[in-house]
């Protein structure tokens, strides 16, 4: 049992207060009633932080190794992912290969093509990254119930093990493990376990791999590390090496006063004596351990068998329900399983436009999925879970009893999406391109909406073809309008047209050798109106004689 | 020679109900202009259901284009499905929905499915929701339906630009009524209504004969609609109407004789 101080009292593992109310429902090997606070180290008389071991989590590579992963590439492409910067996009991760090839990461991507022609770019995706991290966050805590975020350093994680690493064989069993499960997922990781978060960080990044540091080592594993180490900015770092101060050794030998006076006016989390005493312990740093987020379940425990789950649907529709109005929150998510009795479990998954809480309308967007569902012998428990929780604040419906209109698209959107698959109800989202196909883009009426689409400058047809579609035709000129087409086996005659509107191919976007293309609004004998287009001109050098292609249908 | 028929209210402005549109040939747009020139002023978004043989055949609506037509910013939400049971399905359960300005289905052919009852449940379910269905058909034979009215609809040669005589202007449909309950039937040259441009009440009139052929008297027709073959027995009686609706104008005075 370790020391305790007023104010700051470590409990035995077990008798922790409850944090959220719902640690019972997290997996893993402990007790319940677990919690993970925003407990600091706590101080003992000595003023040594208490026997606490923090791991520390570093993922270099993240960025573009969860890009592989999605993309379901090795390792062995030329790619790098891109950041805007003031000068031109900047190369924030790239591939080893392409590392090697000179695409280093800070390096502007004009400068990194000049190493490496054959580089690919694609752009970063830090919101998605950071989302990534979060739910790795979550993950985590099959370790430890304590996790956090990094702050500094790029994409990290802290995990706080005092006590869980004798459930995982030991430190250096638990840090194996760590790093062969992130290996498992495509991840580079590099980790150490040491009594601060700041020696922790430090020895991470710069110690060698899986470091481990007993309570009384810090100082000596920490003397040969870089002043960077301390989770400094690069300015300070240089004015430190300029100082002459370039270990964590060197530091730690300068007496304390005029360090604290030569930096009185920095930031806390930019002192170099702060950032030590942290290192140390001689400060506490608070590891503040975000909630799991609610998890809803309804669960239907059958004392026989069943084999169509129809029937409980309503009830556990109502009881999620109930669950989630207790909590304020709305679903835009619902996910079926059932556990057939011999050990199989499959499920069914719907979404919503928006977030509700209405059982009627939830179980309703199960109607006719339930068939997939193979019941074998039958099932003995079902579940109904809300898979995407949002906070909904209870409206009231407006004096006339007219509901909102807005609430009944959504539910419209929701019954035909589940019906027919997310991706079959479409919305137009309009992009900036003069390549007709470019500028029609449609997502998923399940997301947000992107709004009305204005009309165009210029005369466009009503329907579109997908692909557009060839056709021969006559013509007097070859730069000209056509004279006759043949479409579909039918031959029609030109009576007028209009044109021709250029559209030269975008060379930020296309290959290059793409066409440029000359659409003709005809109107043929009969006064149907067609969109056609030449690909190319003759002697463009860019393939041989133009094709002609028939694109839409004006009214 | 006048008429004291009753000039057909333009569709636009008649209560919602459910409504086919045959388009002559697989790849006329006329067909889907004339749907969209009955989106009223009701606000809200367009849902479109389409068949995959549609799509295929007669192309997808194209967002842009039908902002193009309308003139102004238009709200779609695009359904593409496999079989025509499943558009009629949508359809159904789209017309619940009083937040919709218009419902539009396409169906290729004549599937099953789109039978008697089908229709019939179509035509309550939007007449008890006050949202307007059109099915726009292709490739169909008109059998029993219970479609409130049966349109046939073809493109007609534009009206010349007003600056360059060789290009196609606004475009015109010859739209036949051929089925309708509460109004007369009859055939329509048809455009779209831009407000903007009032059409002339003495445009020279056409005429239009039983088998179909037609003649034009005049040099050029520009931007009327005008009343051909109101009745059975009834060729020849044309003219104009002043008063105009939003979208379809239909011409009957009776100024102008055959």
């Amino acid at each position: 049992m370790p020391p305790s101080v007023p104010g700051a009292v470590i409990l035995p593992f077990a008798s922790l207060g409850d944090r959220s109310g719902g640690a019972g429902l997290k997996a893993g090997p402990w007790p319940t009633g677990l919690t993970a606070g925003g407990i600091g180290g706590p101080i003992s008389e000595q003023g040594r932080p208490a026997d606490r071991r923090i791991l520390s989590l570093a993922l270099p590579r993240l960025t573009i190794e969860r890009r592989l992963r999605i993309g379901g590439q090795g390792d062995n492409v030329l790619l790098a992912l891109t950041v805007p910067g003031p000068h031109g996009p900047v190369i924030q991760a790239a591939t080893t290969v392409a590392e090697a090839a000179g695409a280093l990461p800070g390096l502007r991507v004009v400068d990194a093509r000049g190493a490496c022609p054959a580089l690919r770019v694609e752009e970063a995706d830090p919101e998605g990254d950071a989302r990534a991290l979060g739910r790795l966050m979550l993950w985590a805590r099959r370790w430890c119930p304590w996790t956090a975020l990094e702050e500094t350093g790029g994409p990290g994680l802290v995990l706080d093990v005092t006590g869980s690493a004798h459930l995982w064989g030991g430190e250096a069993a638990l840090l194996t493990e760590i790093e062969g499960r992130l290996s498992d997922l495509g991840l580079t990781a590099r980790l150490a376990i040491a009594p601060t978060r700041g020696s922790a960080w430090a020895l991470a990044r710069f110690a060698g791999p899986r470091a481990i540091c007993g309570p009384g080592e810090v100082e000596a594993m920490t003397a040969p590390l870089p002043v960077r180490a301390l989770r400094l900015s690069q300015d300070t770092a240089l004015l430190l090496q300029r100082l002459g101060l370039k270990t964590v050794g060197d530091l730690l030998a300068v007496p304390r006063l005029p360090l604290a006076r030569r930096f009185a006016r920095a930031e806390p989390s930019d002192n170099p004596l702060l950032r030590l005493d942290q290192l140390t312990g001689r400060l506490p740093e608070p590891l503040h351990c975000p909630d799991d987020p609610p998890r809803f379940v309804a669960r239907a425990v059958l004392s026989e068998p069943v084999q169509d789950p129809t029937p409980l649907l309503p009830a556990l529709a109502r009881e999620l329900c109930a669950m989630l109005a207790a909590k304020g929150a709305g679903t835009r998510g619902l996910a079926l399983a059932v556990y057939r009795s011999d050990g199989e479990v499959s499920g069914v998954e719907v979404a919503t436009a928006r977030a509700t809480r209405d059982p009627i309308h939830l179980a309703r967007l199960f109607e006719g999925k339930l068939d997939r569902l193979d019941p074998g012998f039958g099932f003995d428990l079902a579940t109904l879970a809300a898979t995407v929780p949002e906070p909904l604040d209870a409206r009231q419906p407006g004096l006339d009893g007219r509901r909102d209109d807005g609430e009944d698209l959504a539910r419209l959107v929701d019954r035909l999406s589940a019906r027919f698959g997310p991706r079959a109800l479409l919305r137009p989202a309009p992009r900036e391109s003069h390549v007709p196909e470019r500028a029609e883009s449609w997502v998923p009426a399940l997301g947000p909406s992107p709004g009305p689409v204005p009309p165009p400058p210029r005369p466009r047809p009503l329907r579109l073809f997908d692909p557009p579609e060839e056709v021969r035709v006559i013509y007097a000129v070859p730069e000209g309008p056509p004279a006759q087409f043949v479409w579909r086996r039918v031959t029609h005659r030109v009576a007028r047209f209009a044109g021709p509107e250029r559209i030269a191919p975008e060379w930020w976007r296309d290959p290059p050798g793409t066409r440029l293309r000359d659409y003709w609004r005809i109107e043929d004998q009969e006064g149907r109106r067609f969109w056609l287009y030449r690909e190319g001109l003759p002697g463009d050098g860019r393939g041989g004689t133009p094709r002609w292609f028939m694109h839409g249908i004006f009214a | 020679m006048s008429h004291a028929e009753p000039s057909p209210t333009p569709v636009g402005d008649r209560p919602p109900t459910l409504c086919e549109v045959f388009a002559t040939t697989a790849a006329d747009g006329a067909a889907t202009g004339f749907v969209l020139a009955q989106l009223g002023s009701r606000p809200g978004p367009v849902l479109w259901v389409q068949d995959r043989v549609s799509r295929r055949e007669g192309g997808r609506p194209s967002a842009r284009g039908l902002a193009a037509a309308l003139g102004h910013p238009l709200d779609v939400l695009y359904l593409e499905v496999g079989r025509a049971v499943d558009v009629l399905w949508a359809m159904e359960e789209a017309l619940g929905c009083a937040a919709l300005s218009i419902v539009i289905g396409e169906v290729w052919g004549d599937p099953p499915a789109l039978g008697f009852t089908a229709t019939k449940r179509l035509a309550i379910r939007s007449e008890a929701r006050g949202v307007a269905a059109w099915l726009l058909r292709r490739a169909a034979a008109p059998d029993l339906s219970a479609a409130r009215e049966r349109w046939r609809v073809s493109s007609q040669p534009a009206l010349p630009h007003p600056d360059d005589p060789r290009t196609p202007g606004e475009a015109l449909w010859l739209a036949e009524l051929f089925r309708s309950r509460g109004r007369r039937t009859g055939i329509w040259v048809a455009r779209r209504d831009t407000t903007t441009r009032r059409s002339a009440p003495d445009s020279p009139p056409m005429r239009e004969t039983r088998s179909g052929s037609r003649t034009k008297d005049g040099p050029d027709r520009t931007g009327t609609i005008l009343r051909l073959a109101a009745r059975p027995g009834g060729f020849g009686s044309l003219g104009t109407q002043t008063g105009f609706a939003p979208d379809l104008r239909a011409v009957s005075d009776g100024s102008a004789v055959a």
